[in-house]
């Protein structure tokens, strides 16, 4: 048999990977002091897969890495050992050494990882230490080694057929420990009537020995399908009357050892994912383009229509209503399945809490809130990092050191809260600590001491972004977490390619506020569409503020040529975009165009255009794939008509306009 | 030569064409009196002219972009880049679309001919003096009975530093 095993990889290397991430998940979760079973178990699970499939695919390093591994927590699931501390911070240090190896043979990669040595043998040595047993005094370990276990196996008639012998699996089954079996032959017809291909017969088994459940349950995984199977366990206190009386209930039992029973056709830890697929990211936007050409096409035919005498074409205009009504919806499916949840992001912030705070010496309690808003994948993928630093940087400057917190009257563990909303178009995600805050003076003389000059009364809002300024650090003395001031620059640099806003609240004494505006996805944009001429351009829609019919008595020229306008008690900077753009004709008379108000980065502007055309979802193309970036355009569109409509950055033309006028 | 023209031919046509050299396609097109000749390896398609969409801040031959099935693709005016005079736009002006550097190029040209075959042989160096069409541009001179064929280096002509359809494109 010669199976290409190299298509199975990826399958393997995400399934992997996504078995760490749950495995860590669970590792935090756990409490040393009450082990949740089902919580261990998710741990051992994740770690027994990625074994077997390390070794079905010969990766044998990884395999045997984790053989280990699955050993020491094959003891913590058999409550020989207690998950203390040291025991979780070396499985978590595993988890980082797995996650590595793995990538090293996602990528061919054949280097050594070079802790793997050094966590594999304290490992080790943790194992070949004297196992510390959960809390004795309910439970005493011997008890707990040997269990009584009632198993009934009642295999489909047809058991047989797929391979399977019953028999087989009893003689398994004697070898786990002492076993007493009873049949039952109660199906078995006259004997003219049997099939010899067919199986008749169920059985009771009683089983006594140091066995676990999934012991049990690895001796029927084969036949998990074919059969019915009841596995319960059964403290050796009662095991007497159970062996007297096999149909004893189980819920006589003392509540003391938890009855663990359990339908075993299906155990495992599917219930969370509602059933999924895996697609490639190509497919989906691929079907992304598609639908967005559709909404295109969509257009083109409801303006063409437009034009028809609706008594006549009444059919016809109400498929076409119809039509219009599918593909939004197709539309927003189909948008739908690129987008994933913020938890996606947050679910990785537990573990870099914990370990920051830790190497630091700090208590603080993450919390997180709005896990379930949604955002495109493209946008999530970039801003993990990001948001990696704000908060490492929140624990390492933010946070006091536990007797500097209550010297201060708060609370020696402080917290961090990470949360996400949305807020009209944008998604905005938060990190907020309750730490010292910011120290202006602080960033002020840095900032000086870098060599820029800045008034004394600078109002706190700008002396906040100044930390995004590269090369500048208050951290009192550089440490590995963070300090370098490389970094919060790089932050808001990613969140700007992205166009979000990064902004910052702090206060002394209480804590800093981090807030990150985003926009929901890359690809589609409300828009409002301005006529200039013959051109059409979109502005997007959450950066329009107003719009208006100016007046003379409004305008106010500055300087001689350069034009404000005052709207409600300031003066705005009026610019026409036919001479942005260099459109041709002249600008209609003031009274007769329209003003747009438009906002980015907490600066306005007053745009002149001839008309407002409308407002419509556009699906965002690239300038730059055949042609490049064109300053002031973020992009362009197609509209209903089929022509291009570029559309505004008006984050760029503010800004040139700024430059323009310092130059 | 240029190399990406060296790659043009594939190893089948280099063993037929032994005998009498490398023998090439080249899709001609007009512009005023001249003809000129683009490898046909480097078109996509031949459209008729459609309106454009004007960019800000773009060079007079960069007419703009149109829309070519959801793509949005810039169109060069070959008459302005070529520094020749300008023409009206009739119903033989057509756009060649054009696969240069992985982009995807409109092109504009009084009007396409048709596709020529010549042979390593008929193809003369370009001449040394230099003319309106700057000398890097022009691979060779296509001399098909009493017609010639200015050869052009699309490539190169859209890459070229004062050209800035192809920024960063190398």
């Amino acid at each position: 048999m010669s199976i290409d095993m190299k298509q199975f990889h990826q399958a393997f290397f995400e399934e992997s990977f996504e078995g760490l991430q749950a495995m860590e998940a669970a590792l935090l979760e756990l409490d040393p002091d009450a082990a949740d079973a089902e919580t261990v178990n998710t741990i051992f699970r994740a770690a027994h897969s990625i074994k077997g499939g390390a070794g079905t695919f010969g990766f044998s390093d990884i395999s045997t890495f984790t053989h280990d591994l699955e050993t020491l927590l094959d003891q913590v699931r058999a409550g020989q050992r207690a998950p203390e501390q040291a025991l979780t911070d070396l499985v978590l240090r595993s988890v980082d050494v797995l996650r590595e190896m793995l990538e090293c043979a996602r990528d061919g990669r054949d280097d050594e990882v070079a802790s793997a040595a050094g966590v594999r043998a304290e490992i080790q040595a943790m194992l070949s230490n004297e196992a510390t047993p959960v809390a004795a005094s309910e439970t005493p370990s011997e008890d707990r080694a040997e269990q009584v276990w009632k198993i009934v196996f009642a295999p489909h008639r047809d058991i047989m057929l797929t391979g399977n012998d019953p028999l087989r699996i009893l003689r398994e089954l004697a070898r786990l420990g002492e076993t007493t079996m009873e049949v039952d032959d109660s199906g078995l017809p006259s004997y003219p009537d049997v099939d010899p291909e067919q199986c008749y017969l169920r059985w009771t088994i009683s089983l006594r020995g140091n066995v676990c459940e999934n012991d049990i349950q690895e001796v029927f995984a084969w036949v998990e399908d074919e059969c019915d199977l009841t596995i319960e366990t059964q403290s050796v206190a009662v095991a007497a009357a159970v062996e007297s009386d096999v149909d004893a209930p189980v819920a006589d039992t003392p509540a003391a050892a938890p009855a663990k029973a359990a339908p075993a056709s299906r155990p495992g830890p599917a219930n969370k994912d509602g059933g999924s697929i895996r697609v490639a990211t190509e497919k989906i936007d691929q079907l992304i383009n598609l639908v967005g050409e559709l909404v295109i096409t969509q257009s083109m035919l409801e303006q063409t229509a437009r034009t028809l005498d609706p008594v006549s074409n009444e059919l016809l205009l109400s498929g076409l209503s119809e039509l219009e009504r599918n593909t939004r919806h197709l539309q927003e499916a189909v948008m739908s399945t690129r987008m994933l949840p913020v938890d996606f992001v947050f679910s990785r912030f537990p573990r870099v809490v914990r370990d920051t705070a830790t190497r630091l010496g700090k208590q603080v309690v993450l919390e997180t809130s709005g896990e379930g808003a949604e955002l495109d994948k493209g946008v999530i993928e970039k801003i993990v990092d990001p948001l990696n630093h704000i908060v490492r940087n929140a624990i390492d400057h933010g946070i006091e050191m536990p007797d500097e917190r209550q010297a201060a009257g708060k609370p020696a563990q402080a917290s961090i809260r990470l949360s996400a909303w949305h807020q009209g178009g944008h998604i905005a995600i938060q990190v907020s600590d309750d730490g010292k805050g910011l120290n202006r003076d602080k960033i002020l003389s840095k900032a000086r001491d870098a060599g820029m000059s800045l008034p004394d009364n600078m109002p706190d809002s700008d002396v906040w972004q100044l930390i995004f300024a590269p090369g500048l650090s208050t951290a009192a003395e550089v440490t590995d977490i963070s300090g370098r001031g490389v970094g919060m620059d790089v932050v808001r640099r990613n969140i700007q390619s992205l166009g979000g806003t990064v902004d910052i609240e702090s206060h002394t004494g209480v804590g800093t506020k981090v807030t990150i505006r985003l926009p929901l996805t890359l690809a589609i944009l409300d828009g409002m569409s301005v006529r200039v001429g013959e051109e059409i351009y979109i502005l997007p829609l959450n950066s329009v503020v107003e719009s208006l019919q100016p007046q003379q008595a409004d305008v106010k020229s500055m300087a001689g040529n350069a034009r404000l306008m005052h709207v409600r008690g300031e003066f705005l900077p009026l610019l026409s975009l036919r001479e942005l753009f260099g459109v041709v004709g002249r600008d209609l008379p003031l009274e007769q165009g329209i003003v747009v108000i438009a906002e980015a980065d907490g600066r306005q502007v007053a745009l002149i255009v001839d008309e407002l055309v409308g407002q419509q979802q556009v699906v965002i193309k690239s300038l730059e794939r055949n042609y490049r970036r064109v300053s002031g355009i973020s992009g362009a569109t197609i509209l209903g008509d089929g022509r291009v409509a570029l559309i505004l950055d008006v984050g760029e033309v503010i800004r040139s306009r700024q430059m323009a006028a310092a130059a | 030569m240029n190399d990406t023209q060296d790659q043009t031919p594939s190893v089948t046509d280099d063993k037929l064409a032994q005998g009498e050299g490398l023998r090439r396609e080249f899709l001609s097109f007009r512009l005023g009196g001249e003809e000129y000749g683009v490898d046909i390896l480097k078109v996509q398609e031949i459209r008729s002219y459609d309106s454009v969409t004007r960019l800000p801040e773009a060079p007079a031959y960069i007419k703009g972009v149109i829309n070519l099935r959801g793509t949005i693709v810039p169109v060069v005016d070959l008459r302005l880049k070529l520094k020749l005079d300008q023409a009206d736009y009739d119903k033989h002006t057509v756009m060649i679309i054009l696969n240069v550097a992985d982009k995807v190029i409109g092109m504009i040209v009084d009007g396409v001919s048709d596709v020529l075959t010549l042979a390593e042989s008929q193809i003369r160096p370009p001449p040394e003096f230099s003319g309106v069409l700057d000398t890097r541009y022009i691979t060779g001179l296509g001399a098909i009975d009493d017609r010639m064929l200015i050869l052009v280096d699309i490539e190169c002509l859209m890459s070229a530093s004062d050209m800035t359809v192809l920024e960063n494109a190398a």
